[in-house]
């Protein structure tokens, strides 16, 4: 493979925010038939019960932003949770993030956080802010904007 | 006519960066823009995506099922060995409530399907040139031709390398007369802001 910082053929790797958590909830014959290395696999098949897409598709683009709603902890959906949402639900609480950042936070794979970001959606956990459409006719002000913003850097 | 969330605040707000958060009025005036730093390998993309960005460079992953396609559902569980793709981005906080999202795009061969991804909804795109080699840019160039999305060359002076006037890369690269081609040095802070903002006066020409 040409690129090696970017591309890589191999398994994940183990995933920093699982490996601390009690996996209580599981029974133990369900990882049996796999072998060490499919360790984290197993993990992110748990995590998302083998899902691979969000309920709602096109919803969270790489640069659609997540926000925790407010005092998560009146709803009381939150026992259900995999620690990861729990995680995900710590890192944008205060400050709305990327879909991109939340995977780069939990070294999660973008497509598992849709999942999980999916879940915490339906449960009215989380708000989303959908990326401009930008169409071919970007907003004059908003370029103006950026043009500004970038100046000022 | 594209929309723009209408709570945006105006230009020129003095207090910028800060964050998502303190967007005037609520806090979901916040708007996310992309901008994609292309070319080929070694030419400088992850380079200029960190030099740029006001966060560490970030690294988020795909995965695919071993067909090079995003995994479906049967892949499931049996799909031990995984190809992961990954992607360099950073981010700059323009103002409270517009953040500027620069995404690295991954290499040219085998991931086209993520770079459909990651050109949706962009606002532009850097296609970084070494003159060393310099078709190793050409498939970007294609790509957003053929997808209308605004793009500069921004050739990359690397040191001991011949001098290219920009006029010759634009030749050669058969550019059409409206794309800027500059010359820069992809570590420079100021370079990258230079060449955004001559991109996104290159869109803004374009309405
Ligand atoms: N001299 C010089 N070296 C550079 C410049 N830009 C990138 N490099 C170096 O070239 C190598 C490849 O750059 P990188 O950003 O990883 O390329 P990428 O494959 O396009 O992401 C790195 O070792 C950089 O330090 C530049 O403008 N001048
Ligand atoms: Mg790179």
């Amino acid at each position: 493979m040409s690129e090696s910082m970017s591309i890589e053929d191999t398994a994940p790797e183990p995933l920093a925010v699982s490996a601390a958590e009690p996996s209580g909830l599981r029974p133990p014959e369900e990882e049996r038939w796999f072998d060490d290395e499919a360790g984290p696999v197993v993990r992110l098949f748990s995590m998302t019960r083998g899902r691979v897409r969000p309920a709602e598709e096109g919803l969270f683009d790489l640069i659609s932003l997540i926000r925790a709603v407010d005092q998560v902890e009146l709803f009381g959906a939150e026992h259900a949770l995999e620690p990861e949402q729990h995680a995900i639900l710590r890192l944008c609480r205060d400050e709305p993030l990327s879909v991109a950042e939340l995977g780069s936070y939990t070294d999660l794979p973008v497509s598992v956080v849709r999942v999980l970001l999916g879940d915490l959606h339906e449960t009215g956990l989380i708000s989303v802010i959908r990326p401009v459409p930008l169409a071919q006719l970007p907003d004059e002000r908003l370029l103006r904007d950026v043009i500004n913003g970038l100046r000022a850097l | 006519m594209a929309s723009v969330h209408s709570d945006t605040p105006s230009c020129g707000d003095p207090d910028k960066a800060g964050g998502l958060r303190s967007a005037a009025g609520s806090p979901w005036g916040a708007v996310a823009l992309k901008i994609l730093v292309a070319g080929g390998f070694g030419a400088g993309k992850t380079t200029l995506v960190g030099a740029v960005s006001e966060i560490r460079p970030l690294r988020t992953e795909e995965q695919l099922s071993e067909l090079g396609r995003p995994v479906d559902d049967t892949a499931g569980i049996e799909a031990k060995r995984t190809t992961t793709v990954a992607m360099d981005f950073g981010r700059i906080d323009l103002r409270p409530g517009l953040a500027l999202y620069l995404f690295g795009t991954p290499g040219q061969d085998r991931f086209w399907f993520v770079w459909d991804e990651l050109a949706q909804g962009a606002l532009g795109a850097l296609v970084l040139a070494d003159t060393r080699r310099l078709a190793d840019c050409f498939p970007s160039v294609d790509f957003f031709e053929q997808r209308g999305i605004p793009f500069v060359i921004a050739v990359n002076c690397f040191e001991g390398t011949e001098t290219y006037a920009p006029e010759d890369v634009r030749e050669a690269l058969d550019l059409d007369p409206g794309v800027p081609v500059l010359l820069c040095d992809a570590r420079r802070r100021e370079d990258g802001k230079e060449l955004l903002i001559r991109l996104v006066e290159h869109v803004a020409t374009r309405r």
